[in-house]
């Protein structure tokens, strides 16, 4: 009897101290955001519009890189010391910090965020959302996963884009064609593979390692994971990856010269391809679909409240702001290819427009149609840990033959001693 | 003058404060008083923290307070022979070997040859091959990150050049050890001749001239005078060289990532513990796992003292 009642004495606490909050939004304040790159310039291109509409809120954006802002964030959480009245977080931190105690529940009042959630792409939500239903960080934007490729690699060694979608044994077959005429590697590495493949046809209430009950989805006898490791094993056996790891001069370089022939991602790899990566290859790319008709995504950001937060009225204005004004994320899209979060902000006039660099596909409207398709995976807070001992398993698969099963069994033992 | 010094009060004399008085008395302390406050902020408390966590689990997300008591399960749990801990300490003591005994076997004749051979140049070759140790490990790490590039470093094109297949440096698992105690070796071989130096220099000239005198050779006053009296600061070299490698972090962690590389190959217990805290958020396991690795580095430091630190009268 105790404790809802000094909860909706809190919560009443709060909303008075919200409406009193929004009653002196044009005292003079500072609003403390804090961001990493290259969120930072989705906020800086927003932030003439901010200040015209809160002439008297000035913002100050703490940017840290990515690592440092996430470290910063939970020793702030920890110690209630230093906390922003805005953190980012990215989609791979925002299930982990969902879980804990020390961001605003944004389904309760005065946040009441339930009704914008139709709002969003729909699998976003299911991403910021932790155990026992905590929603507790508004979607900014998504990565809508396709695959990309180089098409004058594929021309010369003669094989049809549409061919590699029909499956991935398909996608397999036609990187053997590549590599035999053409030299080019299919993809950068087999664990790739398995990154992509352990994370689509997920079944409803599935996390990628974990269900909706905390039950571990790991182990022998899970075909996901079972076809994951032996399409990986198959690219490596046949020779099809280049074993370049991510976010390498190797990986630039192979995209520059064409050496590897496709890559999974989100659509921000296009941004990125043509900003500093590869840009001298404009016109050589295309996007399509993954094989199987999947769909996935590769990353995405959130801004959230921390309940210690000083300025909790401003915080929950400037958020909505962000990511329920289609202008402020059509700014960001267009500033630096921050793919919307916000469906109406994907019916925009740009997303109809060519992209040069892909050669004039008009390939915004097929990532707008496969975030719409891309189902809501389940977080868990292990799901570090499990990542990371089922990747170390696979590379004994990859690297020293290790029994697939074996791998997996071991994988499984291995994960419920840590998910406690 | 005597009289003017403030009088000690006995035990029968009045109390009587003044400003002065108690100036003078908590001066002293308010002096020694920086080093304590810095010592309790940074050294003690994380220490007793740590030790309290050790027996909790307990994610900072839930702030100060949300901690379960679990006795003594995280160790438990780091203490199964299956458990990734005991990987990550292979993995370190793997890499510290391969770095670290390279280090003493080339920093001990290296000193010796400086200090015999070039005196002229002694100051001089000492800072060259101090750089690397005072050289930013994040820009080094850059730098044989480059270096190590199975298809654009230098190495692999020096291979090339000789007809040898490339290698991947950071991508076999079986190669990371080895390529990561290589930068490891590099930066801190320059420290270790720096430390014999110092200690060549220690020794006497008489002791050298009176085994001329009785007709040595140049390796038997190596093996009889330089080495047995070199020993108290080998075993100072080797004790630094231990607690150091055993708590490597910043060159793997640059090199191969935070993952440890292809098959973890390059994972550290600390780089181990930093992820499991603030990547998995399980401070209680992270500490325990700490406490664990100060063991370890303690019962080396123990073998260390025994093989090196007795009779460090050597030197007499």
């Amino acid at each position: 009897m105790f404790k809802p009642r000094l909860s909706r004495l809190g919560a009443l606490t709060l909303s008075a101290a919200l409406l009193a909050g929004a009653a002196h939004a044009q005292e003079k304040m500072t609003l403390t955001v804090a961001v990493f790159p290259s969120l930072d310039s989705s906020v800086k291109a927003s932030l003439a519009a901010w200040n015209r509409k809160y002439p008297n809120v000035t913002v100050k954006l703490q940017t840290q890189e990515f690592a440092d802002h996430h470290n910063a964030m939970t020793t702030a959480l920890a110690t209630r010391q230093g906390l922003p009245d805005v953190m980012a977080l990215e989609v791979g931190y925002v299930g982990k910090f969902a879980d804990g105690q020390g961001l605003e529940d944004l389904n309760g009042a005065p946040y009441n965020a339930g009704a914008s959630k139709r709002l969003f792409t729909p699998f976003t939500i299911a991403q910021a959302t932790g155990t026992g239903g905590r929603f507790v960080a508004m979607p900014t934007d998504i990565g809508p996963g396709t695959f990309f490729y180089r098409k004058d690699v594929l021309d010369r060694a003669g094989v049809n884009p549409a061919t590699m979608l029909g499956s991935w044994e398909a996608y397999l077959a036609a990187g053997r064609t590549i590599k035999q005429k053409t030299g080019a590697y299919l993809i950068n590495t087999a664990q790739s593979m398995y990154g992509i493949i352990s994370r689509t046809n997920l079944k409803p209430g599935e996390g990628i390692y974990f269900d909706k009950g905390n039950n571990l989805l790991v182990g022998p006898d899970n075909p996901r994971f079972v076809r994951a490791f032996t399409l990986s094993k198959q690219v490596r056996d046949a020779g099809l990856d280049a074993k370049i790891g991510e976010w390498s001069n190797e990986w630039y370089d192979a995209f520059k010269k064409g050496t590897v022939a496709t890559q999974f991602s989100g659509a921000w790899l296009q941004g990125a391809l043509q900003n500093w990566m590869a840009p001298e290859t404009k016109g050589l790319w295309r996007v399509q679909n993954l094989p199987e008709n999947s769909f996935a995504s590769w990353g995405g950001s959130f801004y959230a409240i921390p309940s210690g937060a000083a300025n909790k009225a401003m915080a929950w204005e400037f958020v909505k702001f962000m990511t329920l004004q289609p202008s402020a994320q059509i700014e960001a899209f267009t500033d630096n290819g921050a793919f919307p979060a916000l469906l109406s902000a994907q019916n925009n006039m740009v997303f109809n427009q060519a992209v040069p660099f892909l050669g004039g596909q008009r390939a915004r409207l097929l990532w707008r149609d496969a975030a719409r398709k891309t189902q809501p995976i389940d977080v868990n807070k292990y799901d570090s840990v499990a990542d990371q001992i089922v990747n170390t398993e696979l590379t004994n698969v990859l690297e020293k033959n290790k029994d697939i099963r074996q791998a997996l069994a071991d994988a499984r033992a291995q994960i419920l001693r840590r998910a406690r | 003058m005597q009289d003017r010094l403030p009088l000690r009060p006995t035990r029968d004399a009045p109390k009587r404060w003044s400003y002065t008085r108690l100036q003078q008395r908590l001066a002293p302390y308010v002096f020694v008083s920086p080093f304590f406050i810095l010592f309790a902020v940074f050294g003690l408390f994380p220490l007793l923290f740590s030790l309290f966590l050790a027996f909790h689990i307990w994610s900072p997300l839930d702030g100060l307070g949300n901690w379960r008591f679990v006795g003594f399960e995280n160790f438990a749990l780091a203490l199964e022979p299956s458990d990734q801990f005991w990987s990550t300490l292979r993995n370190t003591v793997w890499i510290g070997l391969l770095s670290g005994v390279p280090q003493h076997l080339v920093a001990l004749p290296l000193a010796y040859l400086i200090h015999t051979g070039l005196k002229r140049w002694q100051r001089g070759v000492s800072t060259l091959l101090f750089l690397p140790y005072i050289t930013n490990a994040v820009a080094i790490s850059i730098v044989f990150g480059v270096l190590y590039s199975e298809r654009l470093g230098l190495l692999n094109y020096l291979r090339g050049m000789v007809g040898l297949d490339p290698l991947r440096w950071l991508g076999d698992p079986d190669l990371v050890p080895t390529s990561v105690a290589a930068v490891i070796f590099w930066r801190y071989v320059g420290w270790n001749v720096v430390l014999y130096l110092s200690g060549l220099q220690a020794i006497s000239e008489d002791v050298y001239e009176a085994a001329t005198v009785d007709g040595a050779t140049g390796w038997q006053k190596f093996r009889h005078i330089t080495l047995p009296l070199l020993r108290p600061m080998m075993f100072y070299a080797f004790t630094l060289t231990i607690i150091g490698n055993m708590q490597i972090f910043e060159e793997p962690f640059m090199l191969v990532g935070e993952s440890g590389g292809a098959g973890a190959a390059g994972l550290t217990s600390a780089m181990h513990i930093f992820n499991t805290a603030f990547r998995d958020l399980d401070m209680g396991y992270a500490a325990a796992m700490s406490w664990l690795l100060f063991l370890a580095i303690f019962v080396l430091s123990l073998l260390n003292n025994f093989l090196l630190g007795r009779g460090d009268g050597g030197a007499r």
